[in-house]
């Protein structure tokens, strides 16, 4: 069987991986990436800008991988039409030529896109988004020549480009449309507690700012490279550098010209079953950021995994297993910074609240409760035990007595009521 | 800088050196050469110098004129010549439109013989009202008329040197250990040099000195009387009493034959509640049956004077005394122990309300007009004017109008506090002449005035022994406080100005340049008295020392004993007996109210503790309230050691832990005096406030005395279900721990209980004193609230570590500061307390527990070792470290002692706490050296 997957990256390639672990010589299998480099860890990416690793450091499967398993590899090829009747789908190499490769059975992974407000000037030269090795590498060249930064984003992802741009000797201003930082993961407390620990790093912060225009330095300010980011209150921030973090739409073009159901206009990701199949061609599958599962979109790995894995064992014709979903738990990659997510963490009218700070340590735990049962936990500064809480959140069990000694962790609390 | 002075606690009077650096008391020590303590002084007396601390001075004194212009609102500070206008425009203004009466002046027995020389004469003679009395109410007043109805004047015969000559020693009604430690050291001393002497020690409580008596009887409250009568029944029957003495010096024998012939030591026993052989041991011993000619020598206190029948007791006590011939000579007579420092020369001057100056009588129209005479007048009011509790009363009932009150905290110290809290709300215009701010009667004043304290004060004072003392200043007055004398005399002149009628024709009645001239005018209205002190000078106090009334002109020294000639001033020169009747308690048990409430004091704490509630150190020995109880009726209750209970009376409520001991006997309740509203406090549910120990009590006071029954009330105890607790401490600043007290007082009432007490030692290295608070509720407190005492205990949030459940209401909160716990809140589920409290009294390095303190357990992260109750208050030693010590001592129990003593220091500086020593020696099993 033709097995052919779009996206070269690590929801599928961790597809290929299980599948090859299950039912090794099942596929004949081709990849399309459109990147030029083999499976990466894009989550590294943080890490690499902050100069704490190298490129080589963070390649998941080089090459003889491909090589080994017998996989056609095209890299640097973007593939522009799937012909879901002649099961044949269409790419352009990065000279120009194209290509072709027919199908059994498709996997889309094809990730998503970082979302560019259409704010006047985002086209400029030195806007860039944060996605990929050569953004990075975009990055850190500038970082070399240039001395201020803006990143558009107080999200995981702009915390750490920021971070990165600091550490490599740019002044960073952080723009971000939300009253906290991480208002997506964090509650106000602990965002707080972080723009605290970044801004002694020597972040700049601009809380519930809006982004009017960039500006170039064209004559008319709408041309050449940006020089300035003008914030809706008239603020001007200097700016050699502006990365774009403000979020990821899932990349669903391709899908979209095939005719398969996407959500939210393709906002959303394109639907699929529990068994990660497109609910509109029984022989095309998604999975990771591009795949909207019962309305949710992921952006963070470990579901991707999860939805890999049940993928791989339909694909290998072994598995019964079905994805239901997944409680997802944030961690920032921020060396010396420590926060965690998981579950409803912000709480409402209908949940209990427990909290622990502590200032001097500058130690964080909110834990939310509802019906006796964890729901949502976000820790800054001692995360230790945070998967602990993740696999309360995801077990629902009932607490009990369990809850006066939640806080103090795993250890404290076994022995207390032991 | 040295300044011999006299201590400002009870009425031992014990000498002092004041230590100064000229602006700032540096040092107090006992003075060797003051007859009454030589050169000893009680864990109060030793610490004075602390109370004087200048953080204290500042924080805690008032030290400024302050009107208030509308109740409960906030203080104005004036100036002195407003002060004094305002005063003397509102008591003029009373006096013109409803007569001298409307005022009431209520003083102190801590206020100085000037003081009360000068009030009294503004009082009595220039407004013309008898409507100024003093807590000496409280306290002497029984005594007093019990000696004058036996022995026909209000003085005690004996003196401190008596202990060493009694054969008996017969204490009733009186924990000495506790209240007059430096008596007691004298007792020891005695005892020790007189092998022979037998103590019985007559109490409700088995006290600490109960525990030392070579015969206790553990009477039921109220019932001394019956004691007596029993015992006089068997001195009767086994012709024990001195027929000769009856015979030759007394009268009224027979009357009292009569009324004891029916008091069988059977009926008397089964009465008080006691075994008869002990009864009719105590009679033999008190009347040296064994050791004819031997001395028997009574020492009593409050468990008599604070009585509906206090004047009996006392008389029945006396009667005891004059039958078997044990009085006038040396080791023998009834010896009343004095409260207060200075009841004695209050009442000297006349500063009761049926009394007149140098002990004449108001009733006696040839006493009236000798002190008329004295003063220029052509009369002096005839109305006996209110007593303590009376003018409360009469203010509650809107008679009184004015109430001027001078060094004492009705509002903490009266009984029945429901209804002096009407009278401080209701009369028109209340003057409080105070040193410290922070007492509860403060919070009721519209005028205050400030006034100086001991180590600033100049007069003098009289002992229990009638020993005269003077009180120096070794500082000047701080701030802009003024002497209590200084203060009266000004508004009199004021009010001189207004009443110029009452000067009926005289420039002033108040001629006096400093408190000497004051002082000599007193001495002059003495010639003649039984207390005739025309001898005596300050002169002569200055080179000689101290001197015993009486000393008229010509003598040389003052007299130890009175009575040795058996001739008594009455008016046929005899003593009388005094038939007096059995009364019970005035508010017996019964079922809704089935526990005896008994008062008493603590050893290291001074009435109502405005002064030595500033030092942590004086709550080491007792650090929180309780009510102790027999441990079989916390059975019987349901109840545990440490429970919170509600004891209430028909007139109010406290809530506190309930502690069981041996002490107690079943169906009794003890609480100490000391706990008013300053720092004990909380709402009942019927959200009436809870006024301290003597919101309960009982003002009900004896018809001959007019001295409330303090020592009984009945109350009902019943385990207080308040679920939510708080525990807080913190070490703060010094000064700032009064106002931080201050304001958790505040908040009390906000909670069902509730209590702020310092801890610690001063002088602290760091500077810092202890704040210990709980309350607690039936339903966890508002957040803001918690949030409150939290930010007050130093817990801010950019420093200490919080835990919150806010559903379940719960709050944890702690700082470390230098590795060591230096505030903790414990809200909600305080177990933890017992292993934190632990962490932060003792300064223990707390680092590594980290938020493991925030846990809710009863068990510590790591095994803590608590140092223990303290015994020993001025060395800081502990009864687990003299457990271990005395583990390494060998040979006799003094042998022992002497040991321990030399390893620990315990009990070597003021020996307050030797009578615990010797109970842990004898306790302690010698260690028996292993032959070589």
């Amino acid at each position: 069987m033709k097995l052919v997957m779009i996206g070269n990256g690590m929801a599928g390639v961790r597809v290929l991986e299980e599948l090859l672990k299950i039912a090794p010589d099942l596929h004949d299998i081709t990849v399309f990436g459109a990147e030029p480099h083999p499976n990466y860890n894009r989550i590294m990416l943080s890490p690499v800008l902050a100069g704490e690793q190298t490129l080589d450091q963070i390649v998941l499967n080089p090459l003889s991988w491909y090589e080994r398993h017998g996989i056609t590899l095209h890299l640097g090829t973007t593939v522009t039409t799937i012909d879901r009747a002649r099961r044949q789908v269409i790419a352009t190499r990065a000279d120009g030529t194209t290509i072709s490769a027919s199908y059994d059975r498709l996997i889309l992974a094809t990730g998503s896109t970082p979302f560019i407000p259409p704010v006047p000037g985002h086209r400029l030269e030195g806007v860039i988004a944060y996605r990929d090795i050569a953004d990075t590498e975009t990055m850190i060249e500038a970082a070399r020549t240039r001395r201020h930064a803006v990143v558009v984003g107080g999200g995981l992802l702009g915390l750490e480009a920021a971070n990165g741009l600091k550490l490599r000797g740019m002044e960073v201003t952080v723009v971000h449309l939300g009253a906290w930082l991480l208002d997506r993961q964090l509650d106000p407390t602990a965002g707080r507690l972080l723009q605290q620990a970044l801004e002694a790093r020597g972040l700049r912060f601009a809380l519930q700012a809006q982004t009017e225009a960039l500006l170039g330095d064209a004559e008319d300010g709408q041309a050449g490279r940006v020089r300035a980011l003008r914030l809706k209150d008239g603020r001007e921030i200097p700016a050699d550098l502006v990365v774009m973090a403000a979020g990821i739409r899932p990349n669903t073009a391709l899908a979209r010209s095939a005719g398969l159901l996407c959500d939210h206009d393709g906002r959303g990701g394109i639907r699929v079953s529990d068994t990660m199949q497109t609910v509109t061609d029984a022989r095309i599958w998604a999975v990771g950021e591009c795949a909207s599962h019962r309305g949710i979109a992921y952006g963070l790995v470990a579901p991707l995994y999860e939805q890999a894995r049940v993928l791989a064992a339909h694909l290998g014709e072994t598995g019964v297993g079905r994805y239901t979903g997944s409680q997802t738990a944030t961690r920032l990659k921020v060396t010396g910074i420590d926060l965690f997510s998981a579950g409803d963490f912000m709480g409402g009218d209908d949940s209990e609240q427990i909290l622990l700070s502590d200032p001097v340590d500058g130690v964080y735990r909110k834990l939310v409760l509802r019906e006796g049962r964890l729901v949502g936990a976000c820790l800054y500064g001692d995360t230790s035990d945070g998967s602990w809480y993740f696999d309360l959140i995801r077990e629902g069990a009932t607490l009990g007595e369990l809850r006066e000694q939640l806080m103090f962790g795993r250890t404290g609390a076994v022995a207390a009521l032991a | 800088m040295q300044t011999r002075s006299t201590c400002p606690y009870c009425g031992v009077g014990c000498g002092v050196i004041i230590e100064s650096d000229g602006t700032q008391i540096t040092g107090v020590r006992g003075d060797p050469e003051h007859p009454a303590n030589l050169g000893r002084l009680c864990t109060k007396g030793s610490t004075l110098h602390l109370t004087a601390a200048s953080e204290i001075t500042r924080s805690a004194r008032l030290l400024q004129p302050a009107r208030r212009l509308a109740r409960g609102g906030p203080l104005q500070a004036i100036d002195w010549s407003t002060a004094l206008d305002t005063a003397a425009d509102r008591i003029a203004d009373v006096v013109r439109q409803h007569g001298p009466d409307a005022v009431g002046l209520y003083l102190s027995g801590q206020l100085l013989t000037e003081d009360y020389y000068a009030f009294n004469k503004l009082a009595k003679g220039l407004l013309g009202t008898n409507n100024i009395d003093t807590n000496s109410r409280l306290c002497m007043s029984s005594a007093v008329a019990g000696y004058k109805k036996t022995l026909g004047a209000d003085a005690p015969p004996c003196s401190y040197e008596d202990f060493a000559h009694a054969d008996t020693l017969f204490i009733t009604g009186s924990n000495t250990a506790w209240a007059h430690p430096i008596l007691f050291r004298r007792l020891e001393d005695a005892r020790a040099a007189r092998p022979g002497q037998r103590w019985i020690v007559v109490d409700v409580r088995r006290t600490e000195t109960a525990e030392t008596a070579d015969l206790f009887l553990q009477i039921r409250p109220g019932t001394d009387v019956a004691l007596y009568h029993g015992m006089l029944h068997v001195m009767l029957a086994e012709g024990l009493t001195d027929a000769r003495y009856i015979g030759a010096h007394t009268s009224g024998f027979e009357a009292l034959r009569e009324t004891v012939r029916d008091w069988t030591p059977a009926r008397a026993a089964a009465v008080c509640g006691i075994v008869e052989t002990d009864l009719i041991q105590a009679a033999r011993w008190f009347a040296q049956a064994d050791r004819p000619g031997g001395a028997t020598l009574s020492l009593y206190c409050m468990g008599l004077n604070q009585s509906a029948a206090g004047t009996d007791k006392n008389a029945a006590l006396i009667n005891l005394h004059l039958a078997t011939g044990q009085i006038g000579r040396a080791g023998a007579g009834p010896f009343s122990l004095t409260g207060q420092p200075n009841a004695m020369g209050g009442r000297e001057v006349g500063g009761l309300s049926n009394l007149l100056s140098a002990h004449r009588d108001l009733a006696n129209p040839a006493h009236r007009a000798e002190v008329a005479a004295l003063w220029g007048l052509p009369d002096v009011p005839a109305t006996p004017g209110r007593s303590a509790v009376e003018m409360f009363e009469a203010a509650a009932d809107g008679e009184i109008r004015l109430l001027w009150i001078a060094c004492t905290n009705p509002a903490q110290s009266m009984p029945d506090q429901a209804m002096v809290r009407r009278a401080l709300e209701r009369a028109e215009f209340v003057i409080v002449q105070e040193a410290f701010a922070t007492t509860a009667t403060v919070a009721y004043a519209d005028l205050l005035l400030p006034a100086t304290t001991w180590g600033e004060k100049i007069g003098s004072v009289t002992n229990s022994e009638r020993r005269i003392s003077r009180v120096r200043p070794a500082v000047a007055a701080p701030g802009e406080t003024r002497h209590d004398w200084q203060i009266a005399v000004d508004v009199a002149r004021r009010l001189e100005e207004r009443l110029p009628e009452r000067l009926h024709g005289q420039a002033t009645l108040f001629p006096y340049a400093d408190a000497e001239s004051i002082w000599n005018e007193h001495r002059e209205s003495t010639r003649g008295r039984d207390l005739d002190i025309t001898g005596l000078s300050w002169a002569h106090l200055e080179q000689h020392g101290t001197q015993q009334w009486p000393m008229p002109e010509g003598a040389l020294a003052g007299r130890p004993r009175l009575y040795e000639d058996g001739i008594f001033p009455t008016e046929d020169g005899r003593a009388r007996f005094a038939p007096v009747a059995f009364r019970p308690v005035a508010e017996p048990v019964d079922a809704p109210y089935p526990f005896s409430l008994i008062s008493g004091r603590l050893r290291d704490q001074w009435h109502g503790m405005s002064r030595t509630g500033t030092l942590g150190r004086l709550f080491g020995h007792v650090p929180e309230p309780v009510a102790e109880m027999n441990a079989a009726d916390l059975d019987a209750l349901g109840l545990k050691d440490g429970d919170l209970v509600e004891v209430r009376s028909r007139r109010g409520s406290v809530v506190l832990a309930a502690q069981a001991g041996g002490a107690v006997a079943r169906g009794q309740v003890s609480i100490p005096m000391h706990w008013g509203e300053e720092v004990l406090g909380g709402t009942d549910a019927d959200g009436v406030p809870r006024r301290g120990v003597n919101g309960l009590t009982l003002p009900t006071f004896c018809p001959g005395s007019k001295q409330p029954e303090l020592k009984h009330s009945a109350v009902s105890i019943a385990k207080a279900e308040l679920p939510w607790r708080m525990v807080g401490m913190a070490w703060l600043p010094q000064a700032e721990i009064v106002r931080v007290r201050e304001s958790l007082r505040a908040l009390m009432p906000a909670f069902a209980h509730a209590m702020v007490l310092p801890f610690g030692r001063e002088p602290h290295d760091g500077g810092l004193g202890g704040v210990i608070w709980r309350a607690s509720a039936a339903t966890p407190a508002e957040a803001a609230l918690i949030a409150e005492i939290a930010a007050l205990l130093g817990l801010d949030g950019r420093t200490a570590m919080r835990y919150e459940d806010a559903e379940r209401g719960q709050f944890r909160s702690a700082r470390l500061d230098g590795g060591r716990l230096r505030s903790v809140l414990l809200a909600g589920d305080t177990r933890a307390e017992s292993w934190i409290r632990t962490l932060v009294k003792d300064e223990l390095p707390a680092q590594a527990y980290g938020r493991r303190l925030l846990a809710a357990s009863a068990t510590p992260p790591v095994a803590i070792t608590e140092r223990g109750r303290q015994v020993c208050t001025c060395f800081n030693v502990t009864e687990p470290q003299i457990v271990e010590q005395l583990g390494r001592c060998e040979g006799s129990a003094e042998a022992r002692l002497s040991q321990l003593q030399g390893a620990l220091k315990c009990g070597t500086n003021c020996g307050s706490c030797l009578p615990v020593l010797r109970g842990l020696v004898k306790a302690s099993i010698p260690l028996v050296p292993v032959a070589g």
